[in-house]
């Protein structure tokens, strides 16, 4: 049974909306032209493709199911408690069983010694096995033979998959029209380059996790790249879900404030100045103290952990879209501003057509560049916000696996001797991968988009 | 231009008044006092005695606006608004939820805050604008291209990391400075130098970014082709004509900020022990003491708006078109 968790269902949206903004500007044409300007340079292909890759994995780990069990005593199905995503259930293999605390990459036992008792009653303090993993080589006993083994075996793997897929497009070129949606990749060396190094790496270490911890677990024992990987959802959620929440607001309040003028824009700009004085991190601290008092005080019904912790996630991004929206209607209202005096506005109006009318036809689509610039932006900086917000317990809930929880809960790890270093490399690298292709991305669009762009030292 | 500042400062009333009742609003009608005092005994079996001592230690025990067992003026000012939210505007910040004078602790704690934060964009200011410097003097080439690359990798490492990483290379492998802690007078070098050398470096890629967007957004006026043409040489255009009206924007934007300072870094400080503003505000905040929270939010808005007004009066002293009306 399929099962809609809030954060799903406005992430669905977002895919959606993304899709239809496709769909406007494959056919709007000087949009288009500067769409082809970034998938022209060569980091915005790199950094698209990446995005992409992360965004199909936070879209599989978005579709929910319960499982059906069924129950021999009372002969009838029910549904399990425990809800799973696409995702969970393609990584099953790898992450099903827990070892009992740490244990570092690749390694074969645990990471603290033990005390165990021998037959004949004599303690040992020894270094226990793994159960699970690590002492299941596949191909050789040697661990860098092994290793090397599994490599070649994934690029055996990919090359069958790549030979599958050249043939669909193969034939697609030749049988069917010119103009497909691939024409601005048009089979591009960069993108097929990017696209194969991530297909690889990405069977790599599917192969890899079967037979090791790639990462090491954590202290009760969970599988580190499993963690980091789930965690992918909740930093690209509360960057895109924040800037759905802040949307409406910059942009209406933006146009209104800018177009019509008057006293609504000094209401408008009086609210806006407001917000934006007080220091962003204690507007943020002090909204969500209050709805951890609130959520405390009154224990809404949930039906189990998953929807209050994806309550919990939904409200941090409301209360973040809630405070950030200042900047971009500030923005905004300038460029509408501006826009009202211009001529072929003036000329609209003496046509005799209605405010509302002008403002769609006219105004939005000219400031369409600064929100995307702006989207583009702020996802960045919001997911490394959310590492920094955990880091206060004003983020995420506990359970959620999220970068900023792994960081947290790693800290104290560091002061341990030898020191536990894998969480913290891995939440690391996952987010500094996803925020530099982000900013890359954002670097490109904004080249393409904004007409002050230093272009010509780029 | 007094009449300008005059008016400048009336301007800020209504929005510190606005900014007043938002935090009013989000601290005691969203969840009445009642609510937040059981949240502090615990949440289960809680008498509403123990609820009504809490509050009256605290001064939580009046209606929200209007008292109506008192008289006269008391009606108004035996009140939670008036007593926790309009005496804010006397810098009369209260005791805190754990019974300390909210007052004291600032004018204890600001100068600790104050004596990384000002280092630290000093400093950064120094060195981002040299490198920025240097990437626009070589700009449209290899060099520029890969620092710009270099930045953009700076700007993406999250700030815990370099915290994290700062403190267990620097003071836990090559044991040069002690991890955390602070001391007074001269003592405190040792602690803030770590810090200070993390903010720095962690404001490397996006300021260095910034300034030479800045820049090259200045080489691209009439006034540099016109130097140029008279046969200046590139680095006297850079440092003479360049430099010196991007200085403009540079300074307005780090007037703003100045008064900030006083609050100092929020993580930086608690990561490292030091007795400031900031680490103070996440003390609060994880202990849930509102009274605090309250404050800071006030001071931040109060810092922030007189920042502005800095800003407006920097811009008259350094570029003499402006004039303030």
């Amino acid at each position: 049974m399929f099962v809609f968790l809030l954060t799903d269902i406005f992430f669905y949206i977002i895919i959606f909306s993304i899709g239809l903004y496709i769909f406007y500007v494959r056919k709007t044409k000087d949009i288009l032209e500067t769409w082809k300007h970034v998938f022209k340079s060569r980091t915005g292909i790199i950094s698209i493709v990446v995005l992409s890759f992360f965004l199909l994995i936070a879209i599989l780990d978005s579709i929910h199911i319960k499982e059906k069990i069924y129950n021999e005593q009372t002969e009838s199905f029910s549904y399990e408690s425990e809800i799973k995503s696409v995702l969970d259930i393609i990584l099953l293999p790898t992450y099903k069983n827990y070892e009992k605390s740490y244990s570092s990459p690749f390694s074969s036992n645990l990471y603290s010694k033990e005390t165990i008792i021998l037959e004949n009653n004599i303690e040992r303090r020894v270094y226990p096995k793994l159960l699970y993993k690590g002492n299941h080589n596949k191909y050789a006993s040697d661990n860098t033979v092994n290793i090397l083994l599994t490599f070649i075996i994934s690029l055996l793997k990919y090359f069958f998959v790549f030979l599958i897929f050249y043939l669909f497009f193969y034939f697609r070129i030749i049988f069917k029209r010119k103009n497909n949606i691939f024409t601005p990749f048009k089979l591009n060396k960069v993108f097929l380059m990017t696209l194969s190094i991530i297909v690889i790496l990405s069977i790599f270490l599917y192969e890899l996790s079967l037979q090791y911890y790639v990462l090491g677990t954590d202290k009760v024992g969970v599988d580190v790249l499993y963690k980091s990987i789930k965690s992918i959802r909740t930093g690209i959620l509360i960057g895109t879900l924040t800037t759905i929440v802040m949307l409406p607001f910059a942009i209406f309040l933006g146009i209104f404030a800018g177009y019509i003028g008057g006293f609504v824009d000094d209401v408008i700009q009086y609210i806006y100045t407001t917000l934006n004085s007080i220091p962003s991190v204690l507007l943020i601290a002090s909204a969500i103290l209050m709805l951890q008092v609130y959520m405390a005080n009154n224990p809404l019904n949930f039906e189990n952990i998953y929807e209050r912790a994806d309550l919990r996630l939904f409200f941090l991004c409301m209360i973040l879209g809630l405070t950030s929206w200042t900047g971009l209607c500030r923005l905004l209202r300038g460029e509408s501003m501006k826009l009202r005096e211009v001529e072929y506005v003036q000329a609209s109006k003496t046509f005799g057509l209605n405010r509302f009318s002008i403002i769609v036809r006219h105004i939005m689509p000219n400031i369409m560049h600064i929100v995307i610039i702006t989207i583009v932006l702020d996802f960045s900086a919001l997911v490394l916000a959310e590492a920094v917000l955990s880091y206060v317990n004003i983020g995420v809930d506990p359970t959620t696996y999220s970068w900023g929880n792994m960081i947290n809960a790693a800290r104290l790890e560091m002061s341990k001797e030898p020191i536990v270093w894998w969480s913290l490399f891995s939440a690391f690298t996952f987010m500094f991968i996803l925020v530099l292709f982000a900013n890359l991305f954002s670097d490109v669009v904004r080249d393409a988009f904004d007409p002050r762009s230093n272009k010509n030292y780029e | 231009m007094i009449n300008y500042i005059f008016k400048r400062i009336l301007y800020a009333i209504p929005i510190l008044i606005g900014v007043n009742l938002l935090t009013f609003t989000l601290f005691f009608v969203v969840n009445s006092p009642d609510e937040v005092a059981r949240l502090h005994l615990g949440n289960k079996r809680v008498t509403q005695e123990q609820i009504q001592s809490w509050n009256e230690q605290r001064g939580y025990n009046f209606p929200l606006f209007f008292n109506q067992s008192e008289t006269g003026l008391n009606v108004i000012k035996k009140t939670i608004f008036y007593e926790k939210s309009v005496k804010l505007f006397y810098f009369d910040f209260g005791i805190s939820d754990s019974g300390r004078d909210i007052k004291y602790d600032i004018k204890q704690r600001m100068w600790p805050s104050l004596a990384i934060a000002l280092p630290s964009l000093l400093v950064g200011l120094m060195i981002n604008i040299t490198f920025a410097l240097f990437f626009v003097f070589f700009r449209a080439t290899k060099v520029d291209y890969i620092g710009v690359i270099f930045c953009v990798a700076l700007m993406s490492i999250s700030s815990l990391f370099y915290i994290i990483g700062g403190q267990y290379l620097i003071s836990k492998l090559l044991q040069l400075v002690p991890i955390s802690g602070y001391a007074q007078g001269v003592d405190a070098i040792k602690f803030l130098i770590l810090p200070v050398f993390i903010s720095v470096i962690y404001g490397i890629g996006s300021g260095t970014r910034w300034y030479r967007s800045l820049f090259l957004e200045e080489i691209e006026k009439d006034y540099v082709k016109t130097a140029k043409s008279k046969g200046l040489s590139e680095v006297s255009v850079l440092f003479n004509h360049v430099f010196k009206n991007a200085l403009i924007p540079i300074l307005t934007g780090v007037v703003v900020i100045l008064p900030l300072l006083f609050l100092g870094s929020l993580i930086v400080e608690s990561f490292f022990g030091i007795p400031g503003l900031g680490s103070y505000t996440i003390d609060a905040i994880q202990s849930q003491d509102f009274a605090i929270v309250r404050a800071m939010v006030f001071l931040g808005t109060i810092l922030y708006i007189f920042g502005l007004i800095l800003t407006d009066i920097s811009y008259t002293l350094v570029d003499p078109r402006v004039r303030l009306k």
